[in-house]
């Protein structure tokens, strides 16, 4: 019978070309507005790292006076880690994995001939921070933690960077000039930046940005290398902007756990840090402000999706909507228009069921052309959202997932819609009808 | 022309007629918002800087030679940019200028009581100081942004340091309102904890780089202060025609003067592109509201025109008869005109109520003011003068309808 529905269905869109017409524009409209805005959505609050998000946790404290008031525009200074509360947790090695991490920003003077002195954005880290996140390698390795003990001057790079500085000669074991000083490469990583880089700063760019670089923190810190993160203190003086004081915090800190009974122990033992840490007198406020945030639940924390881009997605959905209600009433007088015809096969002794289905066949057929408009609509608005200058803007692109998506929700959005112009269709009393044809 | 006929025949068809209302009520509720969204965003990007934007334009310089003097670099720079063919005159700051998003600010207070009040409440908000923002340049600043100014006088040339703190600022009006209700602010002497600051001069308007915050767009200050670190910002002031000309060349100077120094192309900008810059997302936004607002115009059109075509034609037998017994054409069409003005009136009614509940919504989750009522009987007047426009077509097909439909029984 759905051949026979559907042949139906096609006669009947045919007879009525303005109409149809009007139906499939209206929900390829919307349907096409909708998904643009859904599917940036959708690459914005994407998992970064499938695959080991459930095991990458990022714990917080809270060292901040009780008397800190936080200004509205200001970031949280509590997002970052003091430089004595990083080390500490680094050297309990409670987790699987931990690594304390900044981002910096540091001059390159190549030696090769013929390229200028340029500026490149990196990470200072330690040992344990490759491993965790699984970067991968195409040459060498990472540093150990003998190397961030001893501060060794020494640089992985991104294979971007690795070709700009040496070309295609092997760059491991060769000297770069960061900043004033020299570092030996010993690792050449793949093209590796999660979308969005999850463990930089809050603050800084998230789906744009790339590390090309990552050496040894504790070498940052012993030269004094500028950091491009929030750095924030709170008391006034030499202290509040030490980069190992204890009352300025910079540093982002990430841990492995792979167990549920690890994630109870770790929260544990930051809340018994936090405790100890007061009873030092370093410490104002209750221990229990220490948190624990999973990877996804962290990226929620943060927020990144911008209000504009919320907006823009009520007002597509808001949009689709009225033209949903548009069609209802469009499908509405169409059904009620071929009274004669539905009582005929009603009196060839087709049930109400089945003219059900016949008519929620045909809406599901404009669905479907609406679909294909709308994925049209779409592309062109994601096409037009990536010449945006965002820092988002890159990503807007569907992938199979958002175009299977987009035709289920357009097939679905019409069936819906002619869900009470069937249902009111097929309760008409056929002999009223009959006698009238 | 007789309501109840009119009234009676849409209640055999309440349904549709209802999908209809509330077709109208949600396009009337979301479009009144959209325009209001509009118009607020306009404004926003609109906002005067207070500097002559069209002439002038800028370059970032960061120089990597190590021990290096940057003031006799800075020095050096702009005799070579002067001497560029065009450049009325040009000056450094340090990184901060309007609408560039790089700022740096101070909290500073009109005396020493207010200060003390801050620290005590630990906050700046309700103490009586603000927070504005700085800039700092070499001689020559307010003449070569343009500045204007309605009180005092521009900075001496001794009053110029390079290291530690000047002793005068120059501030914008709206920061002397904010530090000085009702009082003259030329010669008070501004404190922020260990200095005191006399002010000079007051300046019409001086945006900040950044508008984060509302209410305090305007609060700047200007000290003699001379940039003198590596990285550097020059303004040239030249003809609005002359300024990509004089970019180009301004790079080469710079180049010629000391090859150590990095200049990135994306921050050799005229001010024209820094505002669009910094205003891009709302410019988007505006574009997008406005394509949605006309969207859902379009689509309420096509509905109610389709609506109204589909109604005539179901309704050829009973024109007919009307027809027949004495309506004139011009009866039909207004018969059409009133169905379709009840209909609308219906959909306002409820599009209004609607309108200021999603307005109520927007304004807690996203910062929108409140709608002025204004906006409401203009939607209502748009929205009427759709329905006729769409329905115009259709209503005049009924109107051709000839009487003698009555009596074939087809």
């Amino acid at each position: 019978m759905f051949g026979y529905y559907l042949d139906l269905a096609r006669r009947s869109l045919k007879r009525t070309p303005i109409l149809t017409g009007l139906m499939v524009l209206a929900i390829g409209l919307g349907i096409g507005a909708s998904m643009t805005m859904l599917t940036v959505l959708h690459v914005m609050t994407d998992d970064p790292m499938p695959g080991r998000s459930a095991q990458l946790y990022t714990p917080h404290l809270d060292p901040l006076p009780l008397d800190y008031k936080q200004r509205g525009d200001s970031p949280d200074p509590a997002d970052n880690f003091t430089w004595p509360d990083a080390m500490a947790l680094l050297k309990a090695h409670k987790a699987t994995r931990q690594a304390a991490m900044a981002g910096g920003s540091l001059l390159v003077r190549p030696t090769r001939a013929g390229l200028r002195p340029f500026d490149v954005d990196g990470r200072y880290t330690t040992a344990d921070f490759f491993a965790m996140f699984g970067v991968p390698f195409e040459r060498g390795q990472g540093w150990s933690a003998a190397d961030d003990e001893a501060r060794t001057h020494v640089v992985v790079l991104s294979e971007t960077l690795d070709r700009k500085l040496f070309g295609g000669a092997n760059g491991i074991g060769q000297m770069v000039r960061l900043g004033d000083n020299d570092f030996r490469v010993i690792g050449v990583v793949d093209d590796w930046s999660p979308k969005p880089m999850f463990y930089a700063d809050p603050g800084l760019q998230h789906y744009s940005g790339a590390d090309q670089f990552f050496l040894p923190l504790s070498a940052a810190v012993d030269l004094k290398l500028p950091t491009n993160g929030n750095q924030s203190g709170w008391v006034k003086g030499e202290a509040g902007i030490s980069l190992t004081g204890a009352e300025m915090t910079w540093l982002q800190f990430w841990v492995q756990l792979d167990t549920p009974a690890q994630v109870a122990a770790y929260r544990q033992y930051l809340v018994d840090y936090s405790a100890q840490q007061k009873s030092l007198g370093r410490f104002q406020r209750p221990p229990t402000n220490a948190r624990l945030y999973s990877l996804m639940g962290w990226l929620a924390h943060e927020n990144l999706v911008p209000n504009d881009v919320r907006l823009q997605l009520w007002l597509a959905l808001g949009f689709l909507f009225v033209c949903l209600v548009n069609i209802v009433a469009l499908l509405l007088a169409k059904f009620l228009r071929r009274s004669g015809e539905i009582s005929v096969r009603r009196a060839l002794g087709a049930r109400r069921r089945d003219i059900f289905v016949q008519l929620g066949i045909e809406s599901a057929l404009i669905g479907v052309a609406g679909g294909a408009l709308g994925l049209a609509i779409a592309q062109l608005g994601l096409w037009s959202i990536r010449q945006r200058p965002d820092d988002y803007a890159k990503l807007a692109q569907m992938d199979a997932s958002m175009l299977l998506g987009t035709l289920a929700m357009a097939i679905v959005a019409s069936v819906l819609a002619g869900l009470l112009p069937a249902w009111r269709a097929c309760r008409v009393a056929p002999a009223l009808q009959l006698k009238g044809v | 022309m007789q309501i109840r006929p009119i009234l009676s025949t849409l209640g055999h068809h309440k349904l549709t007629v209802l999908l209809l209302t509330l077709q109208v009520a949600f396009t009337c509720a979301i479009v009144c918002n959209v325009v209001f969204m509009i118009a607020n965003r306009v404004q926003r990007i609109g906002v005067p800087t207070g500097i002559a934007e069209n002439e002038l334009s800028v370059i970032h310089s960061k120089g990597i030679e190590k021990d290096a003097n940057p003031l006799a670099q800075h020095a050096a720079d702009l005799a070579a940019l002067r001497g560029i063919r065009g450049v009325q005159s040009a000056v450094a700051v340090s990184y901060s200028l309007p609408l560039n998003q790089n700022e740096s600010s101070r909290g500073i207070c009109p005396s020493k009581q207010a200060l003390d009040r801050a620290m005590q409440l630990n906050t700046i908000e309700g103490s009586g100081c603000m927070q504005p923002a700085e800039y700092d340049g070499t001689p020559g600043l307010i003449d070569t942004l343009g500045l204007h100014l309605v009180a005092g006088r521009d900075f001496l040339p001794d009053e110029y340091v390079s290291k530690g703190k000047p002793a005068v600022a120059i501030v914008t009006r709206a920061l002397a309102q904010h530090l000085y209700p009702g009082k003259q602010a030329l010669g008070q002497s501004m404190y922020d904890g260990d200095n005191y600051f006399r002010i000079v001069g007051v300046v019409d308007t001086l945006l900040r780089p950044d508008l984060s915050k509302p209410g305090v767009d305007g609060d700047s200050m200007i000290w003699p202060q001379l940039p003198d670190s590596a990285g550097v910002t020059y303004v040239l002031r030249s003809a609005p025609g002359d300024r990509q000309r004089v970019l180009q060349a301004a790079e080469a100077a710079l180049f010629k003067v000391s090859p150590s120094r990095l200049i990135d192309t994306k921050q050799m900008q005229t001010y024209t592109e820094i505002r669009t810059a910094y205003f891009e997302r709302d410019t988007t936004m505006i574009g997008l509201l406005i394509a949605s607002a006309l969207g859902l115009l379009f689509v309420t059109a096509l509905g109610i025109a389709g609506l109204a075509n589909f109604w005539v034609q179901q309704r050829t037998r009973s024109i007919g008869i009307r027809r027949a017994i004495g309506a004139t054409r011009g009866d039909i069409l207004h018969y059409f005109q009133t169905e379709n003005f009840l209909i609308v009136t219906a959909g306002i009614v409820l599009g209004v109520l609607l309108a200021i509940a999603l307005n109520l919504l927007l304004m807690t989750h996203y910062e929108l003011p409140r709608l002025p009522l204004w906006y409401l009987p203009i939607g209502a007047l748009v929205l009427w003068a759709l329905g006729q426009l769409s329905v115009l077509s259709p209503a005049l097909r009924a109107a051709q309808v000839p009487p003698v439909v009555a009596t074939r029984s087809v």
